[in-house]
């Protein structure tokens, strides 16, 4: 981390707000720009910033994160339920929640390090996963997943007049219906917000420290610092921003189940943040945004897709092809996804953001001849 | 009898049998700089492990201005104003060299632990021109923004001198401070360390290059086999047949 100007930490947050809000414009080339994938990049966006509040500035990686996020979800579904079908009392529940629910896990998988931490968050987000499924099915009603039903108690809505006879009402922002549009302004404030705060966190001093955790552990507490709860703030932090990611989820669609804790979905974010750059700011919502764009579009090719694209050859070595690629998508395109991964760690470690990092150095070279400025700017934008 | 800031009172510490401090006896008074000189293997480096709170005795006690630093964690031992300066620079490799020196300095400002996450930690002002101050002095002011892994091994050095001079110790642990230096480095540090001994600044320090601790020292225990054989001035301890003796085939002394 080089110091940068509190001057460029306001044109970067500025910028990010005007790309997140602009999204329907600028994605609609590349056919994304519906709400229901909008609203996806926003969710996961928030995830992925809070797991990097984790991984990329202490260096702590967490196999667990999605035990947070189906907390959340469940909290966000539950507080729909019995108080309203407003979203904010939703949101705040699900942080607080899976806050509380950090701290535990947090408290106990901290007291090791290296592989043995990440094996015990791994641990805790089976249980629980296997828990919701099993024994907490009261709270989290099992397979089918927590939904809706006419019946829910919804008290502050029923206190306001508000009732519902015929269908299953749904989430809003003060009447605000949240699908659609209206959905994905919500979650695109969200993740500016976000943004805002895991840009204040890393640009402080708490955030030196914990990228001091990162660089020389021991040498902390030789330097009369208490590293254990600086660790525990930044895993109970993480876990807030995927309580709030779960909540979102709910917000978009108003149920839950257990298969959001799955250790899958904990890999998933992980993915999302090496694939955009672990320790930088933009990076884990590229990342994030990168994984659900792809898994959007290879997932929807289907054979007859692939035969007319490849109408033009021979029908022998057509169907060889057509079978060929069809590993790679539809049902398939976690292949492609391994792929990317394994290119991207190897020819580029730090991520995309390292990839924009060599272009703008090669750029400023070019323009300046000097290289050490070529670091600098480049460096005004990673943390 | 001068105030006595560290205090090491009967310190036994073995490792599977093997004694590798016994009987360990020790005072520095405040404002002195006491040397501990030994033969490779004689237990300099535990005996600051143990005062920093990395070891534990085995039996006995550290004794610092009246607070018994056995038992405690090495950052509160910091806190109380210990500080370790490490022959082998632990710095922080990715962090700039400013950030190196301005986390000591908050560390000793905002204790072990502060959740100060709205504020900005490049906005630190004083802090980071008390950092400044103290990289030039130790000639290495003019890279502050590099990285500080990327130093050569002997600027690696100062900068771990400055992270540990930085947070203003009432007692400063030297581990080797000039190990590896070119003599031209070597006066300059010494000279360094005579100016904050002139501020009064209390110092142990581990030392195998005779040329630094006769000048710096104003005593000096003579460590062999995990025991301390000779105790006293400069003059004294060059006078000791057991000095001697311990360092034959060593180093001349």
């Amino acid at each position: 981390m080089k110091n940068s100007s509190a001057l460029s930490d306001w044109v970067l947050f500025l910028a990010f707000a005007a790309a997140v809000l602009t999204m329907p414009l600028w994605l609609a080339p590349f056919g994304a720009n519906y709400p229901d994938l909008m609203q996806k990049f926003a969710i996961f966006g928030v995830f992925a910033i809070g797991f990097n509040i984790l991984f990329g500035l202490t260096g702590y990686l967490s196999f667990g994160h999605a035990a947070f996020l189906g907390v959340g979800s469940y909290t966000a579904v539950w507080s729909f339920k019995l108080l309203s079908m407003n979203v904010l009392p939703a949101i705040m529940f699900s942080i607080v929640v899976a806050g509380v629910f950090a701290f535990l896990i947090g408290y106990i998988s901290l007291r090791r390090s290296g592989i043995y931490f990440s094996i015990l968050t791994l641990a805790f987000a089976q249980m629980s996963y296997n828990l919701a499924y099993s024994v907490l099915t009261p709270i989290t009603n099992g397979e089918t997943g927590l939904q809706l039903s006419l019946s829910d108690a919804r008290v502050l809505d029923a206190m306001a007049g508000i009732t519902v006879t015929r269908s299953l009402p749904s989430t809003n922002l003060f009447g605000m219906k949240m699908s659609g549009m209206p959905g994905f302004y919500f979650c695109a404030v969200v993740l500016i917000v976000a943004f805002f705060i895991a840009l204040r966190i890393t640009r402080s001093p708490f955030g030196a420290m914990l990228k001091g955790i990162k660089s020389n552990q021991t040498r902390m507490a030789y330097t009369g610092l208490n590293t254990r709860p600086y660790l525990l703030w930044a895993f109970v932090i993480s876990g807030m921003f995927a309580g709030l990611a779960g909540a979102m989820m709910a917000v978009t669609d108003p149920l839950a189940g257990a298969e959001r804790m799955q250790w899958t979905a904990s890999g998933e974010v992980v993915l999302m943040t090496i694939l955009g750059g672990a320790g930088t700011l933009i990076g884990p919502v590229l990342g994030a945004a990168l994984i659900k764009y792809f898994e959007n579009i290879f997932s929807s090719f289907n054979e007859r897709i692939l035969n007319r694209a490849f109408e033009a050859l021979p029908d022998s070595i057509q169907s060889i092809v057509v079978d060929t690629v069809g590993l790679f998508v539809g049902e398939g395109w976690h292949l492609t996804l391994g792929l990317l991964f394994m290119i991207t760690v190897i020819f580029l470690p730090g991520g995309i953001m390292e990839g924009v990092r060599r272009i703008t150095a090669l750029f400023d070279r070019d323009k300046s001849g000097s290289s050490s400025a070529a670091s600098n700017t480049a460096a005004a934008e990673h943390s | 009898m001068d105030n006595v800031v560290l205090h090491v009172a009967d310190v036994h510490k073995s490792f599977a049998g093997l004694h590798a401090l016994s009987d360990i006896d020790l005072s520095v008074k405040e404002g002195e700089t006491h040397a501990i000189i030994g033969p490779n293997g004689a237990g300099k480096s535990t005996l600051l492990n143990v005062c920093i709170g990395r070891l534990r005795p085995d039996s006995g006690h550290v004794v610092f201005n009246g607070e018994n630093l056995t038992g405690k964690q090495p950052h509160q031992i910091n806190q109380l104003g210990v500080v370790r300066v490490f022959q082998t620079p632990e710095i922080f490799p990715e962090l700039s060299l400013l950030e190196n020196v301005m986390i000591p300095i908050l560390a000793k400002r905002d204790g072990s632990f502060k959740l100060s996450w709205f504020r900005r930690f490049a906005g630190e002002n004083n802090v980071r021109s008390k950092a400044e101050g103290i990289l030039q002095d130790l000639g290495i002011g003019s890279f502050t923004n590099s990285e500080a892994g990327s130093l050569s091994r002997g600027d690696k050095r100062r900068l771990e001198l400055a992270m540990g001079l930085a947070q203003e110790p009432r007692l400063l642990l030297l581990d080797e401070p000039t190990a590896g230096m070119a003599r031209h480095d070597t006066n300059a540090t010494i000279d360094l360390l005579k100016r904050i001994k002139a501020q009064g600044m209390t110092k142990v320090i581990i030392e195998h290059d005779m040329h630094v601790v006769f000048s710096l020292a104003d005593r000096i225990s003579v460590l062999a086999g995990g025991r301390i054989i000779c105790q006293g001035t400069p003059e004294e301890v060059k006078a000791d047949p057991k000095v001697k003796e311990a360092y034959l085939g060593e180093e001349q002394v």
